[in-house]
């Protein structure tokens, strides 16, 4: 058996094989012993935090990760920037007909050591097979359930002129890589995928006191998405400065050639956060401790200017940091 | 590469030539100057880096036509959809998907179920066309001189190695043309050009002499990083106030005076000059490229026989008096009714950096700035 068949998802003999054998022991231990329908847990506090994301991309395997890293990392990220510690994961696969079983053994192996390092388990999960061509090798989807952390009250509407924003490490790593895997350039040096857990970013920010205004991963659309809707109808804005953004040296020379702006693009290891003068400086320190908040860099400032992101550029001059309008083109002019 | 880049990006260079600016403004005096840069690429530049706001009060950069996608007319996005539903594979530089033809872009008919796939380079098509023989392929050819080289070499190869399923829906346009018909304008307010970079190391700066020496233009080839950029504008300003206009390379570490010969050599085996439709300035004579007639059987409009024909453009928009400097953008009756940036008309609206998108965008974030919205 090599590749995933129309019997896998018949629910007989190969799909029980393929459950028990390929999946269930990769997360056993937990709710998953037995297959039950559905997994009973015990919440350990009041407030939940609850979010489910899909994910589709291609190739399913890229520099610095496959489609498993980004499932675990995705849905962990989005509770833990909603302010609660990520607990339990569902995953729900639907695969292709003719999938090679190594592929998926790897995107497996992925999830199951992700969600270690993310401390949260895999405690209930379904797998569809659909006919060749019905799907693009395979689509994941995660949901994930968290609690919701007491200290963190973060509310974009408490943003003040003179507040910081900060990021996590290099912008737009995940989305060059993923482009330069799926048109196969062939470069020295490819960017790599920064996918990655952000929740132990988001305590160590939590733990600085109650000047956390806002956080946020900046996947689809990258900071300059996330930005823009930050400020969206508010008597404030934000000014970076182009000078303090964290960018690779592979994304960049990437990002040059193809004339993609890397705000445009997305990360899926990163954290935004804005934050108070005051206590941004230990947000930053507490980041950079940790590895992966190593490239953390203080990028701009909360100003007066309404509903508006601009950045100083190196040049000297200022500008408009526009929203992406939709998929990324290369351009040739 | 990076280190390549970061030379032309120094903050301090870029201060020192800010301030050079600033002392040009001032002896300047009253005087009131216009430069168009030509390129689109300089437009985008210039947007990324915030240039404009390095420019002395009394000097206004306006952009040129834009990009080549963004003249391009509606018809011959019409053309190239009605190829894919005749069953054509449409193969395209990626900016060009957004480009809105009589009714459909390009984007929106794929979403329809149209074939259409973006190509970084247009070689790849030779790969893609061999991988499924049975399939017919367009090239949807536009550029300016920097695409056409490439574009020649592409229709030469498809000859040389007789594939039979490829073939070129040509729009591709030469830039001197579009300046000639520009710079005859009397009303054209506009002292000086920044010459494009990449369709310079094609041409050569020489193409540019007959604008500074028969029409008074200043003209300085710049390339298209900051620094290089505000030390293009230096240079315009300087030959100005010397009231000395000529041809300036300051882009000579790619740009030779004579051009790229094996690349004319190209495009002129490929292709011969046609009149051609630009989107807001209408018919320029010669402006256009189309195959060479021992190369006509590649040429799609002749092999599906579905001529390119003009497409519906609304007669109020007056993007070619925006882009001779003679009226502001607000000027024109569709400027932001109905003519945005989503549902844009003519090229200065179509590129995202075009004089009418740019306009619309900082206009909005004006409004925004004077109601002060909250939630």
């Amino acid at each position: 058996m090599s590749r995933i068949t129309l019997a896998h998802g018949g629910g007989g003999r190969a799909s029980r094989h393929l459950i028990e054998h390929e999946i269930a022991h990769r997360f056993a231990g937990g709710p998953l012993e037995g297959l039950p329908d559905a997994a009973t847990l015990r919440a350990p506090c009041t407030g939940l935090v609850f979010s489910t994301d899909s994910f589709v991309v291609q190739p399913l395997e890229f520099p610095g990760g496959n489609i498993g890293h980004l499932a675990v990392h995705g849905t962990v990220n989005d509770v833990a920037v909603a302010g609660g510690r990520p607990l339990w994961l569902s995953l729900g696969l639907i695969l292709e007909e003719g999938l090679p079983l190594e592929v998926l053994r790897r995107v497996l192996d992925a999830v199951a050591e992700s969600a270690r390092a993310c401390d949260v388990q895999i405690v209930t999960g379904d797998t569809k097979v659909v006919p060749r061509g019905q799907c693009d090798g395979m689509y994941v989807n995660t949901a994930g359930v968290g609690a919701a952390l007491p200290t963190l009250n973060l509310d974009r509407r408490t943003l003040a002129v003179g507040d910081r924003v900060l990021i996590s490490g290099p912008l737009g790593d995940h989305g060059m890589a993923v482009m330069c895997a799926r048109e196969g350039f062939e470069l020295d040096a490819a960017p790599r995928s920064d996918t990655g857990p952000v929740h132990r970013l988001v305590m160590a920010a939590a733990a600085a006191g109650d000047g956390v205004r806002f956080m946020r991963d900046p996947t689809r659309g990258g900071l300059a998405a996330v930005l823009d809707e930050v400020v969206d109808g508010l008597a404030v804005g934000v000014r970076l400065d182009e000078e303090r953004l964290p960018l690779s040296a592979p994304a960049r020379a990437v990002a040059e050639l193809l004339g993609v702006d890397l705000l445009h693009v997305a990360c899926e290891g990163r954290v935004m956060a804005v934050c108070a003068p005051e206590i941004a400086p230990e947000v930053l320190h507490a980041w950079r401790a940790l590895p992966e908040g190593h490239g953390a860099a203080d990028i701009g400032e909360v100003v007066a200017e309404p509903a508006q992101v601009t950045m100083a550029t190196l040049a000297g001059g200022r500008r408009i940091v526009d929203v992406p309008l939709g998929e990324l083109l290369p351009r040739i002019c | 590469m990076m280190r390549l880049v970061d030379g032309f990006r120094q903050p301090r260079a870029a201060k020192a030539l800010a301030q050079r600016l600033a002392e040009l403004g001032a002896a300047l005096g009253e005087r009131r100057v216009r430069l168009m840069e030509v390129c689109g690429s300089h437009t985008m530049a210039i947007a990324r880096h915030g240039l404009r706001d390095l420019l002395p009060p009394n000097v206004t950069l306006v952009s040129g036509p834009g990009c080549p996608v963004c003249v391009t007319d509606p018809g011959y996005v019409d053309a190239a959809l009605d190829l894919a539903e005749r069953g054509a594979r449409l193969a395209t530089f990626g900016d060009m998907l957004r480009v809105p033809g009589s009714d459909r872009s390009l984007e929106q008919a794929r979403a329809d179920g149209a074939s259409v796939r973006v190509f970084y380079s247009p070689a790849q098509v030779l790969e893609w066309a061999a991988a499924e023989p049975d399939q017919p392929w367009v090239v949807l050819a536009v550029g300016f001189e920097t695409t056409a080289a490439p574009l020649a070499a592409l229709a030469l190869e498809i000859r040389r190695r007789g594939l039979s399923n490829v073939s070129l829906l040509t729009a591709t346009k030469t830039v001197p043309p579009a300046l000639d018909a520009l710079v005859v304008d009397p009303a054209l307010a506009i002292d000086g050009f920044l010459c494009p970079a990449h369709v310079s190391a094609i041409i050569g700066a020489e193409a540019y002499r007959p604008y500074a020496e028969e029409h008074g233009r200043a003209c300085v080839v710049a390339g298209f990083e900051p620094l290089d950029i505000l030390d293009g504008t230096v240079a315009l300003l300087e030959q100005l106030l010397r009231g000395e206009p000529r041809v300036e390379n300051r882009y000579d570490r790619v740009v030779k005076p004579e051009g790229n010969r094996t690349a004319q050599r190209a495009i002129a085996r490929a292709f011969v000059p046609v009149d051609a439709p630009w989107r807001g300035l209408g018919v320029i004579p010669e402006s256009g490229l189309a195959l060479a007639p021992e190369l006509a059987d590649l040429d799609a409009a002749i092999r599906f026989e579905r001529p390119v024909t003009a497409g519906r453009v609304n007669p109020a928009c007056r993007c070619g008096d925006v882009l001779k400097g003679i009226i502001a953008p607000s000027g024109c009756a569709l400027f932001g009714k109905p003519c945005t940036p989503d549902r844009p008309f003519g090229p200065c609206m179509v590129s995202s950096e075009g004089s009418c998108a740019a306009a619309w965008r900082y206009g909005r974030a004006r409004a925004t700035a004077t109601t002060g919205r909250t939630e």
